[in-house]
Order: C-alpha cells, then structure tokens, then sequence
C-alpha cells in the first residue's frame, strides 16, 4: 500500500511534482500517465528513496519514505526508467549481487537469484553478459532484479519503453502475472498499456494530478464514447439524414466516415439502425465507439498546461 | 555494524568483478608493472647505485600514482551515473556510505594486488645484496596508503562530474596539489616570499610526500598512519556529501 501526502519536488525553480496526493491499494495496477516531463519518474525516484522529496512525504506499507528510507526500500522492487543494468556482468551474477544486496546470503541468496531468473525465463542466457542480451532480454533482467526478493510493492518505470510489439506484450503479460496481492505502479506514455493491464489510472500534467479513475471511466470521458461509426455509399446524403435524429447531438464527416455523437441517455445505435433500414442504405461498417482514451489523454493535458495570462 | 559490513562486502565483491570481467584490470596491472620497473631501472639508475635497497623504486610511486590512480577512479561514480546504475544501486537496501567504502576499498584492494605484483623486484635486490627488508615491507605499506589517499580523492572527484575525463582532470590536479605541497621547492618558494614558519609546517603537514617518505625511510609512525586515515576519511565524506547533491543530476 503506498500512501503519498502532498509529494512536491523542485529542481532549481522548477516543480516536477507539484503537491501530489494518492493512496494505492494491494491488488491494484495502478497506471501511472503523463506526457514526456509530466513528473512521472520523478515522483517515482521519490517512492523509491532515490530522490527526497522537496516537502510532502508518502508511506509505503507503513514505513514513511524521509525517514525509514531503508525500511521502504526492503519493501519495493523497482524498475528504473531505462532498465540500467550493470553490463559487464553476467546475467546470473548479477541477480546474486542483487540477492546478496537484499539481505540474503550464501545459498539462500543463490536460490533466490535462480528462482528469479527462471521466472522470467531467464535460464538459458544466466551466463552471458548483460550488454550482449537483446533489449527485450534486458529488460527481463531488469524486471527479475525487481521481483527477486518477492515485494510488496512493485514500482515499474516505462517498462515496455523502447521494445517491439511482442516484446511489450509479454512484459505486459509477465506484469499481470505479478498483480496479485502486490501493490503495483507502472507509468508510461502508452494509452493502451493502461487499457491492457491496469485496474486505476492516474494522469499528471506539469506535476499535478489531473485525472484519478479507472480505464473505462477515463474512456467514458471521451466524446466518442456511446458514438456511432458508419460508412456508406453517398456519404452526404447520409449525414444530413442522421443529423436531423433527435438522438444525434453532432455528425461528422471524415476519412469516408461518419461518425455520430449521441445526446445524453440516449440509444443512439438502435435509432441508426432504424434509419439504415427505412432508407436502405448500403453499409460498408458499422461500429459502436468505446472511447478514444488519446482524446480523453490529450484533453486532460491540455487543461492542464499552464495557460497565457489574458493581456 | 554487521549489516554496514554486509552491505559493503556485497558492494565490494561486485565491484571487484567488474574489474576483472573486462580487459581494464589486467591492462592496468601490465601498465603499472611495467612503468614501476622502468621508472625504478632506467630512471632510479637502481644498478648504477649499488646500493641494496628499493629507494629508487618507491621514490616514482607518487609520480606513478598521480596518473593511474585517478585513471581507476574515474569510472567509479561517473559511471554508474552515466550508466543510471546509481539508481539500481542507491534504491536496494545499501546505504551511500556501505556502496561509497565498498567501492572504495575493492579499488584499494586492486591496487594492492597489483603493488604486489611487483614483489619481483624485491626479490631481485634480495638476490643481488642484503637489504633492510623491514625498511622494504614500511615501504609498501606507505605505498599502498598513498594509493589510497588519491584513490579516495579520485572517487570523491568522479562523483562531482557524469564524465569521466573530467572526473580523471579533476583527481590529477588535486593529487597533484597534494604531492607539490610536500617538495622542497614549493615550500622553500613560501618561505621566500615571508609565510611564517608554522604555515610553511602545515602545508608540508598537509603534503602526502611528506608522510610517505617518513613511512619509506623505515618508521610507522602512528602520526602517519593517522595522517593518511585522517586524508581518506576526509575525501570519501566529501565523496559522500557531493553524491548526495549531485546523484540525480
Ligand atoms: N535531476 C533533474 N534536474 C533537473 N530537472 C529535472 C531532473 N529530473 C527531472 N527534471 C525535470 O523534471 C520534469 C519532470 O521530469 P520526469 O519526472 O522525468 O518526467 P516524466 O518521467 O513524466 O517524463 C522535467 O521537466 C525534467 O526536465
Ligand atoms: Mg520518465
């Protein structure tokens, strides 16, 4: 459980986190979002013990981060943003070094460096040298020096950044694998990945917490959320049809597509289906929208930038 | 103090393993073998002499140690910033201090092995005469505290700076300041320009050379011991509140 009270930090006259509260709980995967210099690593640096905060404090399971520094770091793993490893070790020994630096010791912490690496499936690179692995390998190294000691809480920098598509998706799955009865912060700038493996999601902008919710609540903000996509043959005719809907609050027309924004508590789909019908249109796709959480992202930030003051 | 010590043997041994799983470690102990036995038989005329003793081949150390010790040093927390490892690092349960001495001492114990690595010549001048071994072994331990003098001014200099070559200019002009301070020029030089007497005492006090040759000559002073204690806790604090400053920049 990770509680943060009013974490702030300033570099020189810059605030990277500017006056942040949140509490997480165990089981949840919190998704921690943020345009690039949104605070994201910062405050995680703060949680881990890397950085003091300039004021505000956090508790992690109980132990305050200012001054139980090295209790909050027994209870974390972390994975910092770039996954930096010592290259010129090989991969086992380097989960021992980490072992050992655990507190664990002699065998114990041979067994335990093994273990790691065989979850993350590590085994048959244990002898090669990190900074011949590929990124992906990499970052599996990264994520098993994290878990290795079994934490409580789990706080992961980007850590799909920089991967392909298969990479990220199997760290994503390797993450899910991990939620259970941990506490577990993951940020990045990659919308979907809050989609795929998070339960809450949290935007900050400029240092400031914007948005707390869940996914699917930050989708429903989305003026595409409930709307209706459609194509058809004469595009024109169609969207003057579907405008004149006393379910359609707006229609718009783009890329050969209409889309049609539903006003408040209405059943916006069964009234196009209606129309479709009676007019016996051609349909080419017809689609129901979720959300576009890059819209719901971009509106959040864009709030939150610091507005020119009117002359 | 059992867990400071665990923490900074696990960073200690880490350290030592990185130095021998790259090529640094044996080109550092080729290099230093071989410049000793030249500075000590081309320079230091240690057969024209015909003495029995090693004088010419400590007399470089200094000499030797004022480029290849802030060489070792260099990387050592420049690196791990550059690298980002400082955060890997400074985020497991180690405190700076345990990763400060830990690394510290597996560089000092480095240069010990490759000291003595050069045991060679000793037995040469063992071979060839009837030394005063005793005034030998001081000689090696006031070389070995030397090291470690630059080596704890080299890691609190590549603290201050992400780069390595600045880190190494920044060691060498400090050593370098420490040596000079002990020669006889430099301290006849402020007292020809009218520094009282006790200044001139504390600069040459304050010099390694100074301390060095007291050890060499065959004397473990306990002044000198203290003195050379005094020096590396000096520089491995400031090393201590330098990273604290500057570790995220
Ligand atoms: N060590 C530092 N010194 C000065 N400024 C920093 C430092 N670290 C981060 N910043 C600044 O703080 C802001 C937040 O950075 P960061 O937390 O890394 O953002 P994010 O991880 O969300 O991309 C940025 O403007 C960044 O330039
Ligand atoms: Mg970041």
């Amino acid at each position: 459980m990770i509680e943060a009270q009013s974490l702030t930090r300033h570099f020189g006259d810059l605030v990277a986190v500017d006056g942040i509260t949140f509490t997480v709980d165990t089981g949840q995967v919190l998704g921690f979002l943020g345009p690039n210099g949104a605070g994201k690593s910062t405050t995680m640096k703060i949680l881990t013990g890397f950085l003091p905060p300039t004021s505000g404090t956090a508790i992690i399971n109980g132990y305050d981060i200012s001054n139980d520094s090295l209790a909050v770091r027994r209870e974390i793993g972390y994975l910092p943003e770039g996954a930096p490893l010592y290259g010129e070790m090989d991969v086992i020994r380097f989960l021992q070094f980490v072992a050992r630096a655990r507190g664990f010791s002699g065998a114990e912490a041979e067994r335990k460096a093994a273990a790691a690496a065989d979850r993350l499936n590590l085994k048959h690179v244990l002898k090669q040298r990190i900074e011949t692995l590929s990124k992906g390998y990499k970052r599996r190294v990264g994520l098993a020096q994290a878990i290795l000691h079994d934490p409580k809480v789990l706080i992961l920098d980007e850590p799909t950044d920089g991967l392909d598509p298969n990479q990220k998706h199997e760290v994503r799955e390797l993450i899910r694998n991990m939620s259970e009865h941990r506490t577990i912060v993951v940020s990045t700038h990659i919308l979907e990945e809050v989609d795929a493996l998070c339960n809450r999601a949290m935007i900050i902008a400029d240092g400031k917490l914007v948005a707390d919710d869940t996914p699917a609540g930050l989708i429903e903000r989305s003026r595409y959320h409930n709307a209706v996509t459609l194509s058809v043959t004469d595009l024109q005719a169609a969207a003057s049809v579907l405008s004149k809907l006393p379910e359609a609050a707006k229609v718009e027309v783009r890329d050969g597509e209409i889309t049609v924004f539903p006003q408040p508590d209405t059943h916006l789909l069964l009234a196009v289906n209606r129309v479709i019908a009676e007019h016996g249109w051609q349909v080419h796709t017809l689609r129901l929208e979720a959300g576009r959480l890059d819209e719901v992202f971009r509106n959040i930030t864009r709030e939150a930038e610091p507005q020119e003051a009117a002359a | 103090m059992k867990n400071f010590l665990q923490g900074m043997h696990t960073v200690m041994r880490r350290e030592l393993t990185a130095y021998f799983a790259t090529p640094v470690a044996w080109v550092f102990i080729v290099i230093f073998t071989m410049l000793a036995a030249a500075f000590t038989f081309y320079l230091g005329g240690f057969y024209q002499r015909g003495l029995a003793d090693l004088d010419p081949f400590f007399r470089f150390h200094p000499w030797l140690y004022l480029f290849l010790v802030p060489a070792l040093a260099m990387r050592l927390w420049a690196e791990e910033r550059k690298s980002g490892t400082i955060e890997l690092l400074l985020t497991l349960p180690i405190t700076m201090s345990q990763a400060i001495v830990g690394k510290f001492l597996a560089a000092w114990l480095f240069l010990g092995l490759a000291l003595a690595l050069t045991v060679p010549i000793w037995f040469t001048v063992n071979y060839l005469g009837d030394p005063d071994n005793g005034v030998i072994l001081a000689a090696y331990i006031g070389s070995w505290l030397m090291a470690g003098a630059f080596l704890s001014i080299g890691s609190c200099m590549s603290a201050v700076t992400r780069n390595q070559v600045v880190a190494f200019i920044l060691a060498v002009v400090v050593c370098f300041g420490f040596l000079l301070s002990g020669l006889p020029l430099v301290l006849d030089s402020f007292r020809a320009i009218g520094l009282p007497q006790g200044f001139v005492d504390g600069i040459a006090n304050i010099s390694l050379t100074v301390h060095f040759d007291a050890i060499s000559r065959g004397v473990l002073d306990l002044r000198d011991l203290i003195y050379f204690a005094l020096v590396i806790g000096f520089w491995l604090t400031s090393n201590l509140i330098i990273l604290q400053l500057r570790k995220a920049d």
